[in-house]
């Protein structure tokens, strides 16, 4: 085994050995548990550094895999020999991902400390986050599909644990309950992919699937009898089913607000920074299969996710509700990028945008915890700590926090110098260069990121002036406002560093050729059939010859060869003709980014800063509006109203039916046999006792006639057996003699 | 009538009438010595039956053995009182009338009854009867008599003898264990019995 | 009426007179030794039909064998009966059948 191998394996079982150390023991750890599990999280987080440091730095090493039998089937008849596999897939997007999980899971667990300090269930919250990360990093590692999926619903599990931390309020278990029940939605679908795709090729990896598919769809690839390259594009898209439900993209988002419920580390952690961009990460992962179709729905639905959130996260009042739709909109742009072919640009946001929403959050948490200290110190149980509204001039009371969130908010709003510039410019010449080449509806696609950018910059910049800037809502409050200790500070600063472009390229208007795009990580290449990809070909592009093209349909498939590699393959000719294109705009998106941001940021100080009252006064003007965004465009009520209120009713009806009709027949049957055991019990008590007694008493009857005969001399027995001998002597004479 | 038959008809007359008086008579004295001519009797009509051995051990074992300790049961338990144990006349209609009823039966058997030959029975084809048959057949034809006209007048105690010590043996045998049992046992019984008595007996203070 | 020769028939209706005779010594009999006798009675009715049977019938001398012995096992009977009588003697003083009822309990 490689030895990056092994050691990204001890990285993997650090978070399960802390669970299982902690979870058994949580009233002997009680206050202590992070003595277990902050040691375990930093040294697992500095062997994912080098295990990451070792392999971007190893040129021509593209992918490490290993892996070891789970389950043999043997030889199935009519299959083959079957067998599931334990494997682990070492690429450089997994190792950078390694370095974000265990990187952000180590400072938010110092955050914890000081956030969680005396929560009543301190080691059971230490627990469940060590056994995220152990999950998150399963999903990272996972070298095939089954053994992702099981770690998906893990980081599922774990999520809904954390998001219920305080269980007895009625908020967390409706939103756990909600999350979880959201996440199945899309999981359900996900699997159903994933045997799609193990009924053709009958195996989970991600190396042979490829394979498989790189040589050609075989005629018995389709369900429903649909064609084998339509069954291709529903299998992509069921798979994206499963992403839609963990990065909450609409129609499925509705439960990442609601996860807000939940300690706020945990948000930062699960909610913003890794477990949401599992979805983004398994896009990434799966992309060589996705096809033209199901790539213009991923690009739409990302799209039409993003600028959905972003519209609602400007009316928002409490600080975490807009950071969670913040975050819906970022993974929005995430998943759009992908469905537009710029992998690398969506990964690369995936990154930075861990690094500074986690900043974010747990800036928030701190704000959170100052504000709760302070409302605690005045008595004052009536105040929502987490409104907007209640804040405002913070700033000078909490530096370091707001240094930090200032930082942050110019990361995410794309401005230059920070990572998030970079990565943010890279989606939208992505989203440009496919919008130009896959023209139609595609065409709005860098509009809505252009349209993205700016209101990004309108609510953060909107929030960053409410809560730290301006006058103070409450005077009161904000005289007891003080800075938040070490522990939840230093995590702060560490992610605020992180949030510069220095760490992903040298220069800090392009990130074209920074290490991070042009070293660490690219764009995988599709292997699906070319009828199938995008139709858009590169200038002066010569198509093979026809029977060299229609060759792979219908033709048998021989198992890829081991040690094939599919990360080797040269990039599909569509998707050499978007990387020129992209290359072609990255100047004009770095403008049109650059633009929309400032304008985003003029608009925000002009309403909230130069004249408040104007946003006052549009805000009764768009009434409507408002309200509907503020309620999220009223999708809750929607799906309350479609579906919970349906299945509602339809439990409602199926319960009448069980206690009238069902019970009913229930009762009735008890009645008849209450009947027939009356009827019985008579008969047993008249008639089966009385045989009974009548058989008694007609023995003992015999028996007192019987006893008289037994006179107990010798003498009288002989008489009767003589007696007896006559008798028969007698049947013989007469009986048989003469017969 | 030839001489066998009137020695028949004699003994015959002699063993009914002594084995009537054992049977009627009140005094058991008396029944004691009749049973001496029943034996005598019967040892005659052995003979007639060319039974020569089994005439003297009939007159050695019953007349020398067995009578002798009737004989002296009676006198050890007869008292001047009990002379007269004979039953009521109310309990014993019911065993006359069942003792004739028997004796008429059989004796309608035996007269009207037809002998068959041992291979004509019903059963003798039935396959396990397969060695009985076959003795039966291959054994020695004849009657005793002529097998004793036959042998001259050496009388049948060799025949038997080697019968006893061949084809009877396992009988023989289980019959001598028995005999020994049976005297042990006797004199056990009078032994502890007496034994008994005197444990029963002690006086009640002495315990 | 024309004379039968003595046979078998003759040797066994004496056997069944004796027998019954037995038999009714033992019904009507309350001496236990009377008893006894009766009980030799019948043995000797059995002896005389084996050795008929013997002297008549084809088996040989197997009867006179069985014959001897029952002889030996009256024998046998004959001591322990009179051992028992003795002790029945001995426990209720008199050996009067009818008073020997036990078996009753």
């Amino acid at each position: 085994m490689d030895q990056l191998i092994l050691l990204s394996l001890v990285a993997l079982g650090l978070p399960l050995l802390v669970f299982l150390l902690v979870i058994f023991n949580q009233r002997a750890l009680a206050d202590r548990a992070h003595l277990i599990a902050l040691p375990a999280m930093a040294f697992s987080s500095a062997l994912a550094c080098y295990v990451a440091w070792i392999k971007v730095r190893t040129p021509g090493l593209l992918a490490i895999e290993w892996s070891a039998d789970w389950i043999r089937f043997g030889n199935v008849p009519g299959l083959g020999p079957l067998v599931i596999r334990h494997s682990i897939l070492l690429d450089n997007m997994t190792a950078i991902l390694l370095v974000v999980v265990t990187g952000v899971s180590l400072l938010v667990h110092v955050f914890s400390i000081g956030y969680m300090r005396k929560d009543t269930r301190y080691a059971r919250y230490f627990a469940f986050l060590g056994l995220f990360t152990f999950a998150m990093l399963g999903v990272v590692l996972a070298g095939n599909l089954f053994q992702l999926y099981m770690f998906w619903e893990l980081v599922g599990f774990s999520s809904y644990s954390l998001i219920a931390h305080w269980y007895e309020r009625h908020g967390p278990q409706y939103a756990s309950k909600k999350a979880f029940i959201v996440n199945r939605i899309g999981d359900a679908f996900f699997f159903i992919g994933i045997l799609l795709l193990f009924s053709e090729f009958r195996t989970f990896e991600f190396r042979e699937i490829f394979g498989y598919i790189e040589q050609g769809l075989p005629l018995s690839f389709s369900m429903l009898g649909l064609a084998p390259e339509t069954t291709l594009t529903i299998a992509g898209l069921l798979i994206f089913c499963g992403a839609v439900a963990k990065s909450a993209q609409f129609p499925l988002h509705v439960w990442l607000p609601d996860a807000m419920e939940g300690p706020t580390p945990v948000s930062a952690l699960i909610h913003a920074a890794t477990m949401v961009a599992a979805g983004v990460y398994l896009m990434a992962r799966l992309f060589p299969i996705l096809t033209g179709n199901a790539m213009l729905i991923v690009a739409l639905t990302g799209a039409f996710t993003s600028v959905l959130a972003a519209t609602i996260a400007i009316t928002q009042r409490d600080i975490k509700r807009v950071l969670a739709y913040s975050t819906v909109s970022q993974l929005g742009l995430m998943i759009m990028s992908i469905g537009s072919g710029a992998v690398a640009a969506g990964f690369f946001h995936l990154v930075t945008h861990a690094v500074f929403k986690a900043c974010l959050f747990l800036g928030a948490g701190s704000v959170i915890h100052a504000m709760h200290r302070a409302l605690h110190d005045l008595h004052d149980h009536e105040t929502d700590a987490q409104d907007i509204h209640n804040m405002g001039g913070l700033f000078r009371r909490m530096p370091v926090t707001g240094w930090t969130y200032l930082v942050a908010t110019l990361a995410i709003t794309g401005l230059p110098l920070t990572a998030g510039f970079l990565s943010k410019d890279e989606i939208l010449a992505g989203s440009m260069a496919y919008g130009g080449l896959q023209q139609g509806i595609a065409l709005a696609i860098p509009w809505i990121g252009l349209a993205v950018t700016l209101l990004t910059a309108l609510y953060m910049w909107r929030q960053v002036f409410l809560v730290f800037f301006g006058n103070p809502a409450r005077p009161a409050v904000q005289e007891k406002i003080r800075e938040s200790p070490y522990v939840m500070t230093v995590p702060l600063v560490a992610l605020a560093v992180f949030c510069v472009w220095f760490w992903f390229g040298r220069n800090p208007l392009s990130a074209e050729h920074g290490w991070f795009l042009s070293k660490w990580v690219k764009t995988p290449a599709s292997v699906v059939p070319p009828q199938t990809a995008p139709p858009f070909r590169p200038a002066g592009y010569v198509p093979p010859p026809q029977e060299f093209a229609s060759q792979p349909f219908g033709a048998a498939i021989t198992p890829p060869q081991e040690g094939a590699h599919v990360w080797e393959l040269p990039p599909m000719p569509h998707q050499v003709a978007l990387e020129r294109a992209r290359v072609a705009n990255t100047g004009m998106a770095e403008g049109a980014a650059l633009g929309s941001a400032l304008a985003g940021f003029l608009f925000a100080f002009v309403l909230f800063v130069w004249r408040p009252s104007w946003s006052a006064s549009l805000r009764r003007a768009f009434r409507p509006f408002y309200n509907a965004s503020q309620r999220g465009w009223y999708l809750d009520a929607i799906y309350d109203f479609i579906v919970v209120d349906t299945v509602m009713l339809t439990a409602r009806v199926t319960a009448w039916f069980d206690r009238r009709i069902l019970d009913g027949f229930v009762n009735l049957a008890a009645r008849a046999t209450v009947l027939l055991a009356h009827i019985t019990g008579w008969f047993d008590k008249y008639v089966i006792d009385g045989i009974v007694t009548l058989t008694g008493a007609t023995v003992q009857f015999l028996g007192l006639m019987a006893r008289s005969v037994q006179t107990g001399r010798v003498q009288t027995y002989l008489a009767w057996v003589v007696a007896a001998v006559v008798v028969a002597l007698v049947v013989l004479r007469f009986a048989l003699f003469h017969s | 009538m030839p001489l066998f038959d009137i020695f028949f008809y004699l003994f015959a007359a002699a063993i009914v009438a002594s084995a009537a008086v054992v049977c009627f008579s009140r005094n058991i004295v008396h029944a004691a010595f009749s049973l001496l001519f029943t034996f005598f009797g019967i040892a005659g009509i052995y003979v007639l039956l060319a039974a020569d051995f089994l005439a003297i051990s009939q007159v050695l074992i019953y007349v020398g053995g067995i009578l002798v300790l009737i004989v002296f049961g009676v006198m050890l338990t007869n008292r001047v009182t009990n002379i007269d144990l004979r039953s009521a006349l109310k309990s014993r209609i019911p065993a006359l009338v069942i003792c004739l009823a028997l004796l008429c039966l059989l004796g309608s058997f035996l007269v009207e009854g037809h002998w068959m030959k041992f291979d004509q029975m019903p059963w003798s084809r039935s396959p396990w009867n397969k060695d009985a048959i076959e003795q039966a057949t291959h054994a020695v034809q004849g009657t005793p008599r002529e097998i004793l006209d036959h042998q001259g007048s050496q009388g049948t105690a060799m025949a038997l003898g080697t019968l006893l010590l061949t084809d009877y043996l396992l009988p023989f045998e289980l019959v001598s264990v028995v005999l020994l049992v049976a005297l042990i046992g006797a004199a056990m019984i009078a032994r502890k019995e007496t034994f008994l008595l005197a444990k029963h007996n002690r006086p009640e203070g002495s315990r | 009426m024309n004379y039968i020769p003595v046979g078998l028939t003759h040797f066994l209706v004496l056997s069944a007179v004796l027998l019954v005779l037995g038999i009714f010594t033992m019904l009507t009999r309350r001496n236990a030794i009377a008893v006894l006798m009766g009980i030799e009675l019948i043995l000797n009715a059995a002896n005389i039909n084996f050795v008929a049977f013997t002297r008549y019938g084809a088996i040989n001398l197997g009867g006179q064998a069985i014959a001897l012995f029952v002889i030996v096992m009256a024998a046998c009977e004959a001591a322990v009966a009179l051992a028992i009588v003795l002790n029945l003697f001995k426990r209720q003083g008199s050996i009067n059948v009818r008073q020997a009822d036990q078996l009753r309990d």
